[in-house]
């Protein structure tokens, strides 16, 4: 295993070492997570340091969020893990017609948070709380709260970018998996993406209690 | 990396999470004071921990992929605790406190 400067086109699919392309894939995946982690890790940072110094702002602010939606949008985005996970498991078995049943209601359930959250947004925008120029806030020290509803939108609208994202590649994957493309030898993609929405969920698993449940 | 989880297994790590959801929420609704806090971050690490050990299939990993998983975490907390460390220990009182 020398020189491989030299080794043909199709080496690219052989085994390298003990690992094969599947867990090579998989551990790239990871690293490429461990950027994202990091990514939102600087907005979750933020938000701790504004929350440690603004207590009880954060904590009124914390209640004019919807808590029922917020848990109803965190139950759909755990039910979509779990329909993720058996699309992966339906291609690990080379079954074309359930992994694309199983990516198609990935993809509704991620539709439905994105609509629950727009719907969100709206009212927040209607109630003067989004933190543009006609904010507005009926308790005193509204900077503070300005800093609250901004992180609020920053974080949610930066993990909606990511679903967005997540739901354009699996559309894709669903006219390549009723086509046949993932069986059991190549379900590789299935996999990837599969950890994308694992970790988008795993996202908001932080962002809804440290959003909508801060009540004392 | 082959290994096939049975479909049953997702349903229960499913169920789980669902509870720790309920859960979550419910303590919202107990004043604890700070220990609230601690609290919510507890349930909702081990929700993220079910997610990744069984729906994102590490826990059957080979060990050097586990460590690249857990690296990111590590510069989270590296990220999150020496920020703290500044944060926490400026001028005696006032902890935090800016501006």
């Amino acid at each position: 295993m020398s020189d491989s400067h030299h080794l043909p086109a199709s080496a690219a699919h052989e085994q390298h070492g003990p690992r094969l392309g599947l867990e090579m894939n998989y551990l790239g995946m990871w690293i490429f997570l461990a950027g994202e982690v990091m990514f939102f890790g600087a907005l979750f940072t933020g938000y701790m340091l504004y929350r440690l110094n603004y207590p009880e702002v954060f904590a009124d602010a914390s209640h004019h969020l919807d808590l029922l939606l917020g848990s109803i949008n965190t139950g759909v985005l755990l039910t979509s893990s779990l329909t993720m996970a058996l699309a992966v498991n339906a291609a690990q078995r080379s079954q074309k017609r359930t992994l694309a049943l199983f990516l198609g209601l990935t993809i509704l359930l991620g539709l439905v948070f994105l609509g629950i959250k727009g719907s969100e947004y709206l009212h927040k925008v209607n109630e003067g709380l989004y933190p543009g120029f006609d904010f507005i806030w009926d308790g005193p020290e509204p900077q503070k709260a300005r800093a609250f509803f901004s992180l609020y939108f920053i974080m949610t609208g930066l993990h909606a970018l990511h679903m967005v994202i997540g739901i354009l590649i699996m559309a894709v994957m669903v006219i390549f998996a009723w086509r046949g493309r993932y069986q059991a030898e190549t379900y590789a993609p299935v996999e990837m993406i599969g950890l994308f929405w694992h970790f988008v969920d795993i996202v908001w698993i932080f962002l809804f209690p440290l959003l909508y449940l801060i009540r004392h | 990396m082959e290994h096939i989880t049975p479909r049953r297994t997702y349903l229960i790590i499913y169920l789980a999470l669902m509870g720790l959801l309920v859960l979550t929420v419910l303590a919202s609704f107990v004043n604890l004071g700070p220990f609230n806090l601690a609290l919510t971050l507890a349930i909702a690490s081990a929700k993220a921990a079910l997610v990744i050990l069984f729906f994102m299939g590490l826990r059957h990993a080979d060990g050097v992929t586990k460590m690249f998983a857990g690296a990111g975490f590590i510069w989270l907390l590296i990220l999150i605790g020496l920020t703290l460390a500044d944060y926490l220990t400026r001028f005696p009182g006032t902890s935090a406190v800016w501006r």
